[in-house]
Formats: C-alpha cells, structure tokens, sequence
C-alpha cells in the first residue's frame, strides 16, 4: 500500500507543454473503460504512475486516494478494515483505477439504494486546462463553501480536468448479505421491485434477469432477517449473481450484439421491445440487447422520461449518449471551455462538440 | 460588514419605465416599489445585514418568471431570489439597485408518486410540506432542516441544505432528482429527470449550493423514502465536552450509522429546556441524541449496542425515550434551541463550519477559550456526526463594537475549521457573509475557476452578484489587511478599525 509515487508535478508538467504546443491529450487510467463513450484521438497521458492512498481513517469514514491507484487496492484497503465503497463500482478488468472510476461515474447494483459514485464524493483536487492544480470539496462530510465542482467531475469522463486525487465517503460493509430469489414475469417483477423499495427493508439489489427476480437484503443480521420474513422466496448462493452482474460478465453481456443501457424511472412500464432484457437498480437501469435502429430506442426511453446510452459494440461513431437539449448543450460546452478553453482532455469522448 | 465588488445595477435605468414593463404582465399588487412595503424584505434570517431592495416582485406563473429574467437581462439589472428568507449567510439579501425575485406564491405539490417515490413541488413549498404530503402513503422526504416548517425547497436546493437525518441520509443534493430553472435570460431549461441519471455532466451537482446565483428554480422533483418500521432516540449527558464530543466518533467508528447524532452544550440546553420544557438534564455539560431507525429488531439492538457504548466512554446518564411522546420532545429542544439560545442575548449570531469528527473536542476547546478571549458568550448546538458546528455567538448590537466582535470571533471560529482540515461552511451557504472567509478556504485560482463557472450559466453576472464567490483581488486586500493572522484574537477589531 505504500508503494505510492506523487506525481502531481509531472503530471502538471505535461498538461502544460501541451496547452503550449496546441496537443491534446487522451487521459489513460488502467485503460479497462477505453471503450466507454466516444473514441478519442490525443497523445495518451498515463495517470496510473500517480498512486496510493493518502489519508484513510476508518474511524473517519474517510479516504483520499490519488486517481491512478488500482481500484483493487483501495477495496482491499478498505475491506481489510471492514469497509467498502458503496457505490459497487465495476472494475472491467484488473487495472481499473480510481480515477477511471470517477470519470466514468458507473455505479454497481447497490446503487439505488445507498447511492451512486457521485453521491460519495467529498473532495477533489484537479488541474484544469490552464495548468492550475485546484483543490474543491474536501474530507469532511458537508461542504458547501463554492460551486460542488468535485462532484462535477463524476461522470464528465476526463473531459473537465486530470483528476489528481478524489475523497470519497465510504461505509461499513454489511454484517450480513443474503440474496433472495423467485420465478416471475417482467412485469410483475417490475411491479414488486417497486412495492418493495417504497417499504422500510435494507435492500442492497434488485435485479431480474429475464426469468427470475433477485432481491438481495445487507445490514445488520437482525434486520436482514426480518426482511427475509417479509419477502419469502429462495434463498440462494448468490454473492456470484451480484458480482456478476458488477462486472457486466454474465452471459447476457456477452451478445456481439450493441448493448444499451436504459436509465429510466424504475416505476416505467416494461419497455415496448421484444429485444433481449436484464433489469437492474430495482427496474431504473435496463440493459438491452438489441440491433434495433438507435433512434427508436432513444425514442422509445425519452417517453419513460429516460435516456440511453450505447454502451458497448454498436458503431462507435454514431451518438454515444442520449442527445442533449440545445440550452443544455451550450452550457455543457461553456463549461467545457470554463475548465478547458483549449479543448486539451478527452476531446469529443462524451459528445462530438466538446 | 463584507463587501465586494460594485455591481451592475437599476440606478441607471428609468424606474417609472421598467416598472411599467413590469405590470405588462404582471398584477399591480405583485410589483412592489415603495419602500414601507420593500421593509419585510430587508434581510434574510442572518438580520444584522439589511438592505432596502430597489423592487420586489412576486410572480405566480413559469411563464412570469420567464418574463421577468428576460426583462432583466434585456435592462442588465441584477436579480436576487427569495424563499422564504430563513437563510443565515444572507444569501437571499437584496441589492440596493436590483430586483428581488421572491418565489413565495409558488407553493404547490404538483405531485405525489407512491410508485416512483417521488414528489414532484414548485419552489416556493415549505421543506416539512413535503413530507406532510407524503406521510399517507408511507414515505416522507429525508432532508429536515431544523427551519423545516419554515424554508422552501427553493432555498434547500439553492444552499444544499441539510438536517439531522442528512447523517444517514445526505443532504439536498442526494435526494433531488430533477430542476426546472429559469436562465438569467429568460429561458426555460430542466436538469436531470426522472431517472437516477442523465447524460452529460452532473449539473445537478452544480446547481446545488449555487446560492441563487446560477439560474431561478421553478419545479423541483424530489426522491421520498419509506419511512422508517421504528425510530428511537437515545439521550446522553455528559459532565465533560470533550468527552462527548469523543463519544461522537466512537459511535460511527463502531459501525453504526445513525439516523441522527446531535450534540448540545449546557448552555444551549438549560436554553432548550427553559424554552420548550424537553426534559433536558439541566446540569449537563453536554448531551448528545443519538437517534436510530430500521425495523424494530435492529432498532433494539443498535440501541443497546450505542447506550453501552456511551456509558464507556464516560456518559454520566443515558436516558432511552420512553415513548413517541418522549422522542418527539426530546428533539423539539434540538430543532428550536438556535429561537432558544436567542432569548439569552439581545442578539445572537450562528456559524456553520465543518470539522473531521475527530477533531470536535479540541475545536469546541477552542472555541471556549476565544469566547472569553472575545468576552462574549457562545452556544453549541450542532450536528455532530457530520462535524458540523454551529456555534451561537451571543450579542448586543446596540452596545458600541460588539457586532464587529461577534463577526471577529465568528471568523476565528471559521479560520479554525479551515486549519483543522474542514470548511467555513456545511449548510448555510456563504452568501454575503462569509465571502472574506473564502479567501482563506480557497486560492486565487481556485475562485477564478468558480468565476468561470458561474459566466457559463450567466454570462452577464446578473443573479445575486456579489456572493459567495469573492474576487481574487478583493482577497488579496483582505488577506494583507483586515485579517493579519499576526494580529492576537480580540485586537483585530481595533488593528481593522
Ligand atoms: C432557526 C433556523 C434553523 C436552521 N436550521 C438549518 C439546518 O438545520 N440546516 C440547514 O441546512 N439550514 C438551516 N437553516 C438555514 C436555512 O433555513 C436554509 O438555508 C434554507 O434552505 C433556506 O431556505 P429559504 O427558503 O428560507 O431560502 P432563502 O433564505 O430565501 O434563500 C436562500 C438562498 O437561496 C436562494 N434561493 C431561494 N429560492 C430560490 C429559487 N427558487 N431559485 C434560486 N435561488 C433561490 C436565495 O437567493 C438565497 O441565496 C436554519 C435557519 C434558521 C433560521
């Protein structure tokens, strides 16, 4: 764990020689989500080199981590103390790191019910376009003091700023797990995945694979309990499921075929496709298989009040993700050059104009 | 009192002209002009800065709104919205040369959805509505600021407020699911949607804790959660600060995470009981409420697992509320001791820093010693699992200096936070009062990147300018002058004039 290098100034370094010389550049974590988004084109900049933890206090529920660290390392770190991130970040691969895991924003099964990557930042230091290493948010639990610019870099995919290091809000893992599982259809799966969410149970997963439907309970042993109770149903070995499902390696992700996922309200009703389906975060996320046209697919989502994003296969030169409003693209671009006038990081990887 | 940079402002428009613009579509009675009627609108809940703004205006409709901020920007006149006014760094106080945009009559529940768990409310909606609206059906709105019955969803989202469930379950910003603002030009825009995620950048983040200076909401959607099978509250005295506050990282280091864990000094609870009768432990140094919630199993256990812990670690009582009656009490003192602790003093002035937990007992040691340092009294009441303080200054204005002493020793206080690893504010905002204190927080790059955040969603400077974010210039004086770190507590006010 001490096997951590600070190169904020190297890094810095870089940023600079490029705004001078007019380079962009393509922000490489452990390259595990290159995949993600748009292709970029620019000399990659490797963050992984910057790593290790800075400050974890368990007693704190605090820890802060340069963005290049292994995400590996910082789970084993947090696990061997009896925490965890609770956002169930995938890792898509070995080499997965910390600052990747920011900048993609994707959120594990837990997701709806404890929150989401974003939903866990405290602070963040960055250098923006301009060379200037910033400091935003910080360690402490509330902070209101500017714009929440840390938060800002979840889901932004490396295109506000390098991310030299995050803090994150971590928590207690679960005294106890278990997963409960039943036979039923989409929608009267749909439909209990939100009876359940609207009653006071420590749900940690709500997924339905096409067949069957997953609740999966974590808390305290006797709260867990008492939500088997009330939900009935086979109790499986079904840690696997769940991890599985993290890490998008069930057989369902393994189609050639263009993956999608579906961000939709989780009360929607069952989509109007035949097209193969895997619902997760209790019926708000809906992964689908399907070669059908994008824009029937990005119409059908918008009346559910949703988006979709083309998430993996597919070409990747067409729209990624789910188009913006015109004001709403202005602003997106306006804050691109408020953080990056000369368009230096991941040019055009979450949207062609930025 | 702070100030900032002059603004554009109404002294160079034609007042009779624009009012009439106004009242094109707008009712005479909703643009307000003269002063005696301008007054209720002077200040925010942080009353020792006032300001007479150059109009009010109290639309009703999206479309007025709309109407409004495309006048003003058309005139370049600044715009200040207004909740309910319950703020406490000023963030909603007018501009001698601007309009106040106060969003009061826009007060309905558009929706509740039992099924989405979601509700769906105009601005204007008191916090405690919500949850009022959503109690038949199982669930309420987590959020509860203890000015709950009073201010606005509009003014939570704009300051990311919190309360004292936010511990376990976040703040403003983790509950709001969707924004319908109005851009300082006029136009009607909506930021993320009824789905946990939207495509681009996260601007929900952004828009809350934008202080009213980045766009006016009209509709916000918030997420409401089941409420809880039990809730319990423990009560904790302590002869010792200290200790308590100790207690306080014990109880998360222990892997409970309860609903709420509040912390008041003696001071604020002989004020407490002597307002609302809680049935405080008067000779207390300190008590802390700790509440737990879950099913009814694990309340019990966690319950047990917390109040050993707390006689550990040198509670000398821990009393377990006896029934809902007890519980509802026993918070009533929590939720009105800042009223309470105001009855001890003609004037009293609250902080807001946040502190790492394990910092607490030497920070409150801290804090007692520049009370008497400064001769003014001060009272702790806070949410303590957070770390987030709120120590009550108690003043007289009408004595010569102590208003300047009061914002000298609050200050310190903020200064200290910053030192100790935390930030000048958790919940309040920094609105125009604690904009000198962000130079201490932030560099002069760091406040030239929120500069160029707030130019993208308003470019011309027109919503509440002046707040929260100083100039870096205006730092720089600042710095070299009012607040010399070499000049002793208690000397700055005379060293500053
Ligand atoms: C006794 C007391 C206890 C308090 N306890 C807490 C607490 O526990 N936690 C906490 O966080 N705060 C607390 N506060 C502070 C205050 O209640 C909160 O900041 C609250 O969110 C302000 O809401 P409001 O409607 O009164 O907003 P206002 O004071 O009217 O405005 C606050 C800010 O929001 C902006 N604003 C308001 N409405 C809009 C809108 N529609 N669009 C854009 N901008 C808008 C204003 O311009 C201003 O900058 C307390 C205050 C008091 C007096």
């Amino acid at each position: 764990m001490n096997s951590g290098q600070d190169l904020s100034t190297e890094l810095r370094e870089h940023v600079l020689q490029a705004a001078a010389e007019d380079k962009r550049l393509e922000l490489l974590g452990g390259g595990t989500k290159r995949f993600y988004g748009h292709p970029t084109t620019g000399v990659p900049l490797e963050i992984s080199g910057h790593r290790g933890v800075v400050t974890y206090e368990p007693k704190e529920l605090v820890m802060t981590v340069r963005a290049g660290t292994p995400l590996a390392w910082v789970e084993q770190a947090l696990a061997s103390e009896g925490q965890m991130l609770p956002f169930e970040p995938p890792h898509l691969g070995d080499r997965a790191t910390v600052g990747g895991t920011l900048a993609c924003g994707i959120s594990g099964p837990r997701r709806p019910f404890t929150g989401a990557v974003r939903d866990f930042v405290l602070g963040a230091r960055i250098i923006n376009g301009r060379g200037d290493i910033l400091r935003f948010g910080g360690e402490v639990m509330k902070n209101v003091a500017g714009y929440d610019t840390a938060r800002l870099m979840a889901g932004s995919l490396g295109t506000l700023g390098v991310v030299l290091d995050v803090s994150f809000k971590v928590l207690p893992l679960p005294e106890r797990e278990l997963t409960l599982s039943r036979e039923c259809s989409q929608p009267q799966a749909l439909a209990e995945m939100n009876r359940l969410a609207g009653r006071p149970l420590p749900l940690s997963g709500a997924c339905y694979d096409g067949r069957r439907l997953h609740i999966r309970l974590s808390g305290s042993s006797l709260a867990v309990a008492a939500g088997k109770n009330h939900i009935g149903g086979d109790e499986g070995h079904s840690q696997q499921l769940w991890q599985d499902l993290r890490e998008l390696s069930l057989p369902f992700f393994n189609s050639p075929q263009p993956l999608w996922r579906l961000s939709v309200p989780a009360s929607a009703p069952p989509l109007e496709c035949t097209d193969k389906q895997f619902l997760d975060w209790g019926g708000a996320q809906r992964w689908l298989v399907s070669q059908a046209p994008p824009e029937s697919i990005r119409t059908m989502v918008e009346k559910l009040g949703g988006h979709a994003t083309l998430f993996r296969g597919g070409t990747r030169n067409q729209r990624i993700f789910h188009p913006l409003s015109q004001p709403l693209m202005i602003l997106h671009q306006r804050l691109k050059q408020a953080f990056d006038p000369k368009g230096l990081f991941n040019s055009g990887r979450l949207f062609p104009e930025l | 009192m702070p100030t900032n940079d002059p603004v554009k402002g109404a002294g160079k428009i034609d007042t009779p002209a624009l009012v009439k613009a106004l009242r094109q579509f707008l009712p005479n009675a909703a643009v307000i002009t003269e002063t005696e009627a301008l007054r209720p609108y002077e200040c925010d809940g942080l009353s020792a800065y006032r300001q007479i703004p150059w109009a009010v205006v109290l639309p009703e409709t999206v479309e007025q709104v709309c109407q409004v901020m495309s006048l003003c920007h058309h005139w370049q006149i600044p715009v200040v919205a207004r909740g309910a006014a319950t703020g406490l760094s000023g963030g909603a106080l007018p501009l001698a040369d601007g309009l106040l945009l106060s969003l009061a009559k826009f007060n309905r529940i558009l929706n509740i959805d039992p099924i989405a768990r979601t509700a769906r409310v105009e601005p204007g909606v008191r916090n405690l509505a919500i949850s009022q609206a959503a109690n038949p059906y199982g669930l309420y709105y987590a959020p509860d600021p203890s000015s709950q019955i009073a201010c606005t969803i509009g003014g939570n989202v704009a300051e990311n407020s919190g309360g004292v469930h936010c511990l376990k379950y976040g703040l403003t910003v983790h509950n709001v699911l969707e924004l319908k603002v109005v851009t300082p030009d006029g136009h009607l825009t909506t930021i993320g949607g009824p789905a946990l995620d939207s495509p681009g950048y996260d601007l929900l983040a952004i828009m809350n804790g934008s202080e009213g200076m980045l766009g006016i909401l009209v509709e916000v959607l918030v997420k409401l959660l089941p409420c809880p099978e039990r809730a319990q509250v423990l009560l904790a005295a302590f002869d010792d600060v200290e200790r308590a506050a100790a207690a306080v990282g014990e109880i998360i280091a222990a892997g409970i995470i309860p609903a709420g864990l509040e912390m008041m000094d003696g001071l604020a609870v002989r004020a407490a009981e002597d307002f609302v009768h809680a049935g405080y432990p008067t000779e207390a140094a300190a008590i802390l409420l700790c509440e737990i919630d879950g099913t009814n199993e694990e309340v019990s256990d966690h319950i047990r697992r917390a109040r050993d812990l707390l006689l550990k670690k040198g509670a000398t009582e821990v009393r377990t509320a006896q029934d809902d009656d007890e519980r509802i009490r026993f918070w009533k003192g929590r939720k009105s001791a800042f009223p309470a602790v105001g009855r001890l003093a003609p004037d009293y002035y609250c902080m807001d820093g946040t502190v790492p937990r394990k910092r607490l007992p030497e920070v409150l040691t801290r804090i007692g010693a520049l009370s008497r340092e400064y001769d003014l009294p001060v009272a702790n009441v806070f949410h303590a699992g957070d770390g987030n303080l709120h120590p009550l200054i108690l003043y007289d204005a009408n004595r010569p200096g102590e208003l300047r002493r009061a914002e000298d020793f609050g200050a310190d206080i903020l200064e200290l936070c910053v030192r100790v690893g935390g930030t000048i504010t958790g919940e309040h905002g920094v609105g125009h009062e604690k904009i000198h204190q962000m130079c201490v927080q932030f560099s002069a790059a760091e406040l030239e990147q929120f500069h160029r955040v707030k130019a993208a969603f308003d470019p011309s400077l027109l919503l509440n300018p002046g707040k929260a974010i100083p100039q870096p210039k205006h730092c720089a004086e600042y710095r070299t002058l009012a607040r010399d770190t070499l000049v002793p507590p208690g000397e700055r006010s005379k060293a500053a004039g």
